[in-house]
């Protein structure tokens, strides 16, 4: 085993959030202690958050040289985008 | 109501002190998440403090605050435990410290919780919350350190047996605790006790530590003021500022 701790991503939803996102990453030797830490480091005790962990080996991430064979195209159909159906005044939020 | 006033201050006190101690890891725990995670503790007693202070200086009505509470009594005037006096050490001394008191706290609170006094009942249940995190944190740490490497349970076992003569003060009572019991404020010492046994003995055997005899011997004497020699030292740090500049507000 290595003796450097591995490296954690952290997840958070705030208690009024709709999802976890992104709030940064630690060190920790197993998942409990990242929760543990992540509570610690990144919540400062904020009731009614739930935290996520993951390894950060376990994350698999595009490749920026990847960008334009996944981004680009969508770039010139405009008739994937629901940009032509006028909403109901009652819809909110779409 | 001067058993209420020394009890709170008790309460206060305890708190103080191991804030203190806790305090002086700051940028010195073993990693970054660990030393945050301390501090946090840390600020967690120092709320603590400043509610049962405040309370205290209430009943006390002598116009005293909290900070003259905290800067303006000597030794023999904290009634903190011994045990939370105690010197900071390895981790391993830290920690078994903490969790000797994260446990016996998070019993004597979640007890406080439902006592007579609606004030006491109410600081004790916003302390709760953090108390429960603190005995978590501790038992979890404990159980690491303990069933870890070969020297990292040397370190914790040789903790547990040195601070093990300051975990029974707690449980000690006197005419102010028997007062607090009477008057339905404080749970009784022997259920506080039993309760504390039997969770330290269920971590320390999942640390794989050895627990010392539960009738051994205990250092007393916090309480009343009759401290180690640890505590003037810790005073005469925290207590400088305002001791060289007395009245000055910041």
């Amino acid at each position: 085993m290595s003796k450097e701790w591995p490296l954690w991503e952290v997840f958070i939803r705030s208690q009024h959030g709709l999802a976890h996102k992104h709030v940064g990453s630690l060190h920790a030797p197993d998942a409990q202690m990242a929760v543990n830490n992540a509570r610690d480091v990144y919540t400062r005790r904020n009731e009614g958050v739930s935290i996520w962990v993951v390894r950060a080996a376990d994350i698999v991430a595009s490749s920026p040289a990847d960008k334009q064979a996944l981004f680009e195209p969508a770039n010139s159909k405009v008739y994937r985008h629901p940009t032509f159906f006028p909403m109901p005044e009652e819809v909110k939020n779409l | 109501m001067d058993d209420k006033v020394n009890y709170l201050l008790r309460l206060g006190d305890n708190a103080l002190i191991l804030s203190q101690q806790l305090a002086q890891w700051c940028g010195k725990g073993p990693a970054l998440e660990e030393d945050m995670a301390l501090t946090n503790v840390a600020l967690d007693l120092l709320g603590q403090t400043r509610m049962w202070y405040d309370y205290a200086a209430e009943l006390e009505g002598a116009g005293r605050d909290q900070d003259q509470l905290a800067y303006l009594r000597d030794a023999h005037d904290f009634k903190n435990c011994l045990l939370l006096e105690q010197p900071n050490g390895n981790y391993a001394d830290t920690l078994v410290r903490q969790f000797y008191f994260d446990a016996w706290h998070y019993f004597l609170i979640d007890g406080l919780t439902r006592g007579s006094d609606a004030r006491i009942a109410a600081i004790a249940e916003k302390a709760l919350k953090e108390v429960t995190y603190h005995l978590r944190r501790s038992g979890d740490l404990m159980v690491r350190l303990g069933d870890g490497t070969d020297i990292s349970r040397a370190k914790t076992q040789a903790a547990v047996d040195a601070l093990w003569m300051y975990s029974g003060e707690a449980f000690a009572y006197d005419a102010v605790d028997e007062a607090m019991v009477a008057a339905g404020v404080a749970p009784p010492a022997a259920g506080l006790r039993a309760q504390w046994l039997a969770h330290v003995a269920e971590i320390l055997a999942e640390a794989t530590l050895t627990m010392p005899p539960a009738d051994a011997w205990m250092q007393r004497g916090g309480k009343q003021g009759r401290h180690s020699e640890h505590l003037g030292y810790i005073l005469a740090e925290m207590q400088f500022l305002q001791r060289a500049y007395p009245g000055v507000s910041w």
